[in-house]
């Protein structure tokens, strides 16, 4: 059993969800990826998600594309983020990769796949690879233990959240709405039965990503879905910026806020 | 065997590399367009407008001058500039636009880097009756201002793009997002064989009237075959519709990639000749990318091929080699926009005069009793203003 599948095992017997944040990988820059993730994982994170910068972010919305051009100006690339995360030596609560897959298809999936394993990255999220295509990810994955984690969509048929459910390892990510990643005003009103839908089909975990930015949003999907996956609220934080130590503190206080709502 | 296989691969290429979101949009889009494609009435209905509303059969027409001039095989220019709108375009936007109303959807949206694409889909919107918005990049809007205004006459919003390189691959990006959000309502009217499964496809079969119109025209002048076809590759769509109904024939294929200013500058637009394999906008082909796998940014002095990748047909038509793909410098294009000019009266688009221009440079190794097929994709009165600035002449 991987890490993160014992986190979501250990959080169900307690019957809490579990608090999974997002960082872009490098922005403002890497120093302060390694030190914002010691911060969150002291401040209630079970699991931290890093993205990958990437040039043609497709399904990103604003802030996170900003942050990602951002991180690529300052040349941040998978290897880069891999030997911060191996410095981290397990330290920290399991950190999940997302990335496009372009990047990964470059680096060579075994190699990837062999190098995530080195260096502390339990799963991976490729948010633009969809079953149909990821045999030979899934195969490389495999031989090194990595989760695989898919993606449904409220589009997702009953047949393709089977499918998503078959190749996931860890948990299965569930996007709450149709559209890009960014902080939105209220959750999507079919959000619960969607989720429910997916259990109804899948006996594995089930987190929520995409527009979740609040600790009383967090608090609403904690009540029916297992993880919940918070992202642009905490990039723009960043993006906000000021003093390093400052930004570090804020984020830090803002992930307290998003615990305490869910414990 | 057949391309693409079921799953929409051309070999290794294609595929559907798109968010969870897309994936049953496009399932529905494939089973529309296929069964549409067994339906006679809608087949009728496509045919009827390419002849009475868009103009076609386009001419095909023997360059006697431009032939004297290259002083080698017998050149024949497929006019896809004389189609309505000035280009090849129209083809595909018509009957995706008549698609996308029998799945009735209500809104379309496309991305454009010069405008020509944003024109054909603004046309062909208006003439369906569905609301249109074109996403085009600020770079491009600065440059392409005409096409701007024309696609605003037709009635579509055209939306600024400043994200990324503010080209055609972000607009491409913007496109995508807004597809994501929309996807209900909205179809997603794609200009190239680009894109994921069905569009590459689907894009080649409504260009494909290009090639089977050629290959009537050509029997019934010269009772024969041509011996090679020649067309630019931006995404290459223009050069799947005239190639595509040769596929089983004795036809060399050659594509003509945008050199820029040069392979060796990194300025060029050359996918098939200088990039790699990788995943770009939801298929894998051969693309520009770095080592870290992020998309480069590229050069041509025609807007039209200004683009990182291309679509996978063309790609597994290299790895196979059933095609051969060649490039032209910003340079040689230009020298061969102004020698259509004169010699034929005919200002070729830009992304056309690439292939004139490679055409020129093969046609004397070629013996004078041979058949060689220019696809002039489109017009060049969109690049007036482009050529005069680079001319130095105030308009």
């Amino acid at each position: 059993m991987s890490r993160i599948q014992k986190t979501f095992r250990d959080l169900k017997k307690k019957g809490q969800a579990a608090l999974i944040p997002f960082l872009v990988a490098g922005d403002p820059d890497l120093k302060t990826t390694g030190d914002l993730i010691l911060k969150i994982a002291e401040a209630g994170a079970d699991i931290i998600e890093l993205g990958v910068p990437y040039s043609d972010p497709l399904a990103d919305g604003p802030t996170i594309q900003a942050a990602a051009h951002r991180a690529l100006q300052r040349g941040i690339n998978l290897k880069s983020i891999l030997n911060l995360t191996g410095n981290l030596k397990r330290k920290t609560p399991p950190l999940v990769i997302m990335t496009y897959f372009n990047p990964v298809f470059r680096y060579g999936l075994k190699a990837f796949a062999e190098d995530c394993r080195e260096c502390g990255i339990e799963g991976v999220v490729i948010p633009d690879l969809p079953p149909e295509e990821a045999g030979p990810w899934i195969k490389e994955a495999r031989k090194t233990g990595i989760d695989t984690i898919f993606l449904t969509a409220p589009t997702s048929s009953p047949e393709r959240i089977s499918l998503a459910s078959k190749v996931s390892r860890g948990f299965i990510y569930h996007v709450s709405v149709t559209g890009v990643t960014g902080v939105r005003g209220k959750l999507s009103e079919d959000l619960e039965l969607a989720v429910r839908k997916i259990r109804e089909i899948s006996k594995k975990p089930v987190s929520v990503g995409f527009g979740i930015s609040t600790p009383e949003q967090a608090r609403e999907v904690s009540r029916f879905a297992d993880g919940i996956i918070v992202g642009s609220a905490i990039v723009k934080i960043i993006e906000d910026g000021g003093e390093r130590k400052e930004v570090i503190q804020r984020v830090g206080a803002f992930i307290s806020s998003l615990a305490a709502a869910i414990r | 065997m057949s391309q693409p296989d079921r799953k929409g691969h051309f070999g290794i290429f294609g595929g559907k590399y798109v968010p969870e979101t897309l994936m049953a949009p496009l399932k529905e889009l494939e089973k529309a367009y296929l069964a549409l494609r067994k339906d006679n009435p809608f087949q009728k209905a496509i045919a009827a407008y390419l002849k009475d509303y868009a103009g076609r059969p386009t001419p095909l027409y023997f360059a006697a001058r431009l032939t004297e001039e290259f002083k080698g095989c017998r050149i024949y220019l497929k006019r896809e500039d004389l189609a309505h709108t000035g280009a090849h375009k129209i083809n595909n936007t018509l009957g995706q636009a008549l698609l996308a109303g029998k799945m009735g959807k209500k809104r379309i949206i496309a991305e454009t880097g010069a405008g020509q694409h944003g024109v054909a889909t603004a046309t062909a919107a208006a003439l369906v009756g569905l609301q249109c918005a074109v996403y085009m990049g600020e770079e491009d809007i600065r440059r392409q201002s005409l096409n701007v205004f024309r696609m605003r006459l037709l009635g579509a919003e055209v939306i600024p793009v400043s994200s990324g390189s503010k080209t055609l691959k972000d607009a491409i990006n913007e496109a995508i997002r807004d597809w994501v959000t929309n996807v209900r309502d909205t179809y997603y009217l794609i200009g190239s064989v680009v894109g994921p499964h069905p569009y590459p496809m689907m894009v080649r079969d409504y260009q494909s009237v290009i090639g089977k119109e050629v290959k009537r025209q050509v029997m019934e002048k010269e009772g024969r075959l041509p011996d090679c076809l020649v067309a630019c590759v931006g995404g290459g769509s223009n050069a799947i519709g005239l190639f595509h109904p040769f596929l089983k024939d004795d036809v060399r294929f050659i594509g003509v990639e945008a050199a820029g200013l040069g392979l060796l500058s990194g300025k060029h637009a050359a996918s098939l000749n200088a990039g790699s394999i990788g995943t770009l906008h939801g298929s894998m082909s051969y693309i520009l990318q770095d080592d870290s796998g992020n998309i480069m940014e590229t050069h041509s002095v025609s807007a039209g091929l200004d683009y990182p990748g291309v679509g996978p047909e063309h790609a597994f038509w290299k790895e196979i080699r059933r095609a051969e793909y060649a490039t032209v410098t910003d340079e040689e294009a230009m020298a061969a926009f102004h020698l259509l000019s004169k010699t034929e009266g005919i200002l070729p688009a830009l992304e056309s005069a690439h292939a004139l221009a490679y055409a020129g440079k093969i046609a004397p190794s070629l013996g004078k009793d041979r058949i060689m097929v220019v696809n002039l994709s489109g017009r060049g009165d969109k690049d007036v203003q482009s050529i005069a600035a680079k001319m130095g002449v105030d308009l």
